[in-house]
């Protein structure tokens, strides 16, 4: 059995006088690949958020280890710097990485070495993506932050995204904190699933023992019903 | 070549120079036209200094550093957005500066007048906008990710709080020196033109404030040089020269 690396106990959210998240208890194992699932509005990205320290919070948040934190935010994509003249190598310049450690990571991410001297606004956004996933990696996270980190990228991009997270995942022996509402990256790819809704339904666990279409339906407030194929 | 110009013009290259370099950053975060209405608040003290004949740099300083705490503090206040706050700082500072400027002597304060600029203040400007772009300089990698995503700058383990701090001294120093060269009226074109201009051709971050730089070193001296050689003032002069290399690069533009 994994060691716990995060322990949340009693943990409280309160923005502009309401409560977003309150009384949640949670524990994330190293190793783990626990997605964040829950509607609009149910108070995700401030889950994260708050547990990153950019968020006001009360009660406990244990790291039974130092982590080294990689994260991926909500919005930062390849329109954020358009407008300014920043290549590839100047985003990675940013950490001080020397060219040889900036062409390892980005093979890493099945980026060539001919994309360190385009300008990172004008990568498509799935390159972009790949892009920050190289980035964050740069610093030797053992927990990655994700929020949404497909949100800019087409269908198809996007399971690329989670195919190459998910295989990082794994070689780095990484623990991911995955933010999504997207049900189908929870069965594809999350080990363990942490649900929050609008309505104070929730539930933690490993996905296909506990989401069933009754606890669906409290986190969503709607009739869901989820098809999986033969074989999957 | 008479010392008076040699005086404007050493003064007026470190205070473009270094306001071009720091507009690179200002530029990235959309803050550039911030240094407008702090130039404007500038102008009780620049009245202070025509009125009790001291530097208007240094009645300058106390205003903007004044003004860059009213902008933050309000802004933690009220969460509302930078222009509107700006707004309200500049008509204070214009309204606060007409109460007691005499009207006869405020071309300085508005426009500007480093041809009279002495050593002591040709002294100020060279240490001072030496030590910004030194500061800067060091600190770019950092400001310019914090201009890029806060949250990632936080994560990523930088003093947020710290190096908006540095930037936002810069800044102060920045608007205080170029009240001298460009008057109060029209600081922003010293931060902004030549950083737009150094944009429109530049294809690195390395290349973007090298080229401002270097934009805004030729604005001040060909303002400065034709500005000894006609009765025109220096302070317009610059920022015509600075919108001249604009509008230079404008087709040039890499979008």
């Amino acid at each position: 059995m994994s060691d716990i690396l995060l322990e949340v106990k009693d943990f409280n959210v309160i923005l502009d006088g309401s409560p977003i998240i309150s009384d949640l208890d949670f524990s994330l194992n190293e190793g783990e690949f626990l997605t964040i699932l829950g509607p609009n509005g149910s108070g995700k990205t401030v889950l994260l958020r708050s547990l990153l320290g950019l968020v006001p919070h009360s009660g406990q948040l244990n790291w039974h280890r130092k982590p080294r934190i990689g994260y991926l935010p909500q919005g930062l994509n390849q329109m954020s710097v358009r407008d300014m003249p920043l290549t590839v190598k100047d985003f990675f310049s940013l950490k001080k990485l020397k060219s040889a450690e900036v062409t390892a990571i980005l093979s890493l991410v099945g980026l060539e070495n001919a994309v360190m001297n385009k300008k990172a606004g004008y990568l498509s956004g799935g390159e972009f993506q790949r892009m920050l996933v190289a980035w964050v990696l740069a610093s030797q996270p053992n927990i990655l932050f994700l929020d949404e980190p497909t949100a800019a990228v087409d269908i198809a991009g996007g399971e690329t995204i989670y195919s190459l997270l998910k295989d990082i995942w794994k070689r780095q022996n990484l623990t991911i904190l995955n933010v999504t509402h997207d049900l189908n990256i929870v069965y594809a790819h999350s080990t363990h699933v942490l649900c929050l809704s609008r309505f104070g339904h929730r539930c933690h666990g490993v996905p296909k023992e506990i989401l069933t279409p009754d606890v669906l339906n409290g986190i969503y407030g709607a009739d869901v019903k989820f098809y999986t194929h033969k074989g999957v | 070549m008479t010392s008076q110009l040699l005086l404007s013009l050493v003064s007026g290259i470190f205070i473009a120079g270094s306001a071009a370099y720091l507009g690179t950053l200002m530029l990235s975060r959309k803050m550039a036209v911030v240094a407008g209405p702090l130039g404007h608040l500038a102008l009780p003290g620049a009245a202070l200094a025509i009125v009790y004949g001291f530097s208007i740099s240094l009645g300058a300083f106390p205003f903007v550093v004044l003004g860059i705490l009213l902008i933050w503090l309000l802004e933690i206040r009220t969460r509302l957005a930078m222009e509107a706050l700006t707004a309200i700082v500049f008509a204070t500072g214009v309204a606060t500066a007409f109460l007691f400027l005499p009207i006869d002597k405020a071309e300085a304060a508005l426009v500007g007048d480093i041809s009279k600029v002495g050593i002591y203040e040709t002294l100020a400007s060279v240490i001072l906008g030496s030590a910004v772009v030194f500061t800067i300089k060091r600190s770019y990698s950092k400001i310019m990710l914090i201009n890029i995503h806060e949250d990632v700058a936080k994560t990523e383990g930088i003093n947020v709080k710290l190096y908006n701090l540095i930037y936002l001294s810069a800044i102060a120093i920045i608007v205080a020196l170029g009240v001298d060269l460009v008057g109060g009226l029209m600081t922003a074109a010293l931060v902004a033109i030549p950083a737009a201009a150094a944009r429109n051709v530049s294809t690195t971050l390395g290349q973007f404030g090298a080229v401002s730089g270097l934009f805004g070193i030729i604005s001040a001296a060909a303002g400065i040089t034709v500005s000894a050689f006609t009765a025109l003032p220096a302070g317009p002069l610059v920022i015509l020269t600075s919108a001249a290399i604009f509008l230079v690069t404008v087709p040039l533009a890499k979008v």
